[in-house]
């Protein structure tokens, strides 16, 4: 099983909150910015990518148990958004890329949607 | 009896908690080489050695002293790794893998499922370290149990207990958005409430959340009474009501403005998500006075 370390490294992310939680398990994955669709088709330990970047992003991980959420397209989350994800200890990590791009490399690694 | 509580715990702990899960591994064909660099890199004694997913043997770090005491640096791992599997089931209780350990010296047990693939790695420190935790664990649920605020005690008797939080949900207040349902998974982990339960009860409570959020004009109440045998969410508001309920379920079909649709919320899931997760649900609303949601989950 790959941890988010691993993720994070591959793919050349940039962590900004509660990085001290990188070595937690990545079972799955999902893509959607609808927060509902999210609700419904991430689980536990699944790592959500989105190019949302506001704070019910971090409602929704919290809520879910995600691994993290990888925020696409070089969107920035406020310090609001930061650090309500500190005290919820949901990881966030950006990119430049495009949700599809992300989403072709995590699966390239080996995580699933299911 | 605060002696046999904790050994209950230790008899229900089981070996999944507590294991190691991003196992390190190495097939047949590593050299003694990289297994040397792979134990060092990693700072841990052996490895599994996997063939096409298999398990076939372990690489300890005294099979690897043996292999450089002969020089025998580019043979292939499979030559010289220990082929006895002592293996324990994941689903199996800590206690296991204790004798296990007592009765074959080793440093690390490989746990696998059903199906005999591996799915993690025990060691003694990682039994301590589980244990240490449901242990502290333990402590914390007592406490809660001390506190007078809980209600699920034993001295108190009536034909019907239950527990009832209540939450107020302000309108348009989207940056509180899904601070209840945080509030109500919390709690509902205090209780002790199991993770598919959890994830059931989050996302009724969410989306309930959301829908007083983004639709209502003065907010709503959102409450959750938890029974013995059920959980139940009652979310009412003060209108506008919904001119058709059939409609408001079907998913995708949402009344939500655009802007709070480019924010994500408003995909026209919501009510679809609640009716999914629920044992079940209805709504009753009027035009002018408002909506109710009721929502059960059976435990």
């Amino acid at each position: 099983m790959i941890d988010l370390q691993t993720v994070i490294e591959q793919l050349n992310l940039e962590t900004i909150a509660s990085i001290e939680r990188q070595n937690r398990p990545v079972v799955g994955g999902y893509a959607s910015d609808l927060l509902s669709c999210a609700m419904r088709g991430a689980k536990k330990d699944f790592l959500w990518v989105t190019l949302q970047s506001h704070v019910n992003v971090v409602a929704v991980a919290s809520l879910l148990n995600l691994a993290g959420v990888i925020i696409t397209e070089g969107n920035r989350p406020s310090p609001e958004t930061i650090a309500q994800a500190e005290k919820e200890k949901v990881i966030l990590m950006l990119t430049p890329k495009n949700t599809f791009s992300i989403v072709g490399q995590l699966i390239a690694l080996g995580i699933s949607g299911e | 009896m605060e002696f046999t509580k904790k050994q209950e715990l230790i008899y229900n702990l089981p070996i999944e908690h507590v294991m190691r899960k991003n196992v390190i591994t190495v097939t047949p064909d590593t050299t003694i080489r990289q297994l040397k660099e792979i134990l060092r890199i990693n700072r841990i004694s052996g490895v599994p050695v996997l063939d096409g997913g298999h398990l076939v043997g372990v690489a300890s770090i005294e099979d690897l002293i043996k292999a450089l005491e002969v020089g025998e640096l580019d043979v292939p791992v499979g030559q010289r790794m220990t082929r006895q599997l002592i293996t324990v089931l994941e689903h199996a209780s800590i206690i296991e893998a204790v004798k296990k350990f007592s009765q074959f010296h080793i440093g690390r047990l490989l746990v696998v499922n059903e199906k005999g693939t591996l799915t993690g790695i025990l060691t003694g420190s990682d039994i301590t370290r589980g244990l240490l935790e449901a242990i502290n664990l333990n402590d914390h649920a007592k406490e809660l149990k001390r506190n007078p605020q809980i209600i699920f005690r034993e001295d108190i008797v009536s034909d019907q207990t239950s527990l009832i939080l209540r939450y107020h949900i302000k309108e348009k207040d989207f940056k509180s958005g899904g601070s209840a349902s945080s509030k109500i998974k919390r709690a509902m982990e205090q209780l002790g409430i199991s993770p598919q339960i959890l994830r059931r009860v989050a996302i009724c409570a969410y989306e309930a959340e959301m829908n007083l959020i983004i639709h209502t004009n003065a907010g709503g109440e959102l409450i959750v009474e938890i029974e013995p045998e059920l959980i139940r969410m009652t979310i009412t508001d003060r209108g506008p009501g919904i001119p058709d309920v059939e409609q408001a379920m079907s998913p995708g079909f949402s009344t939500a403005p655009t802007w709070i649709q480019e924010l994500g919320f408003g995909a026209g899931m919501g009510l679809a998500n609640i009716k999914k997760c629920a044992d079940s649900f209805t709504i009753q609303s009027n035009l002018g006075t408002g909506t109710q949601l009721d929502i059960v989950i059976q435990l």
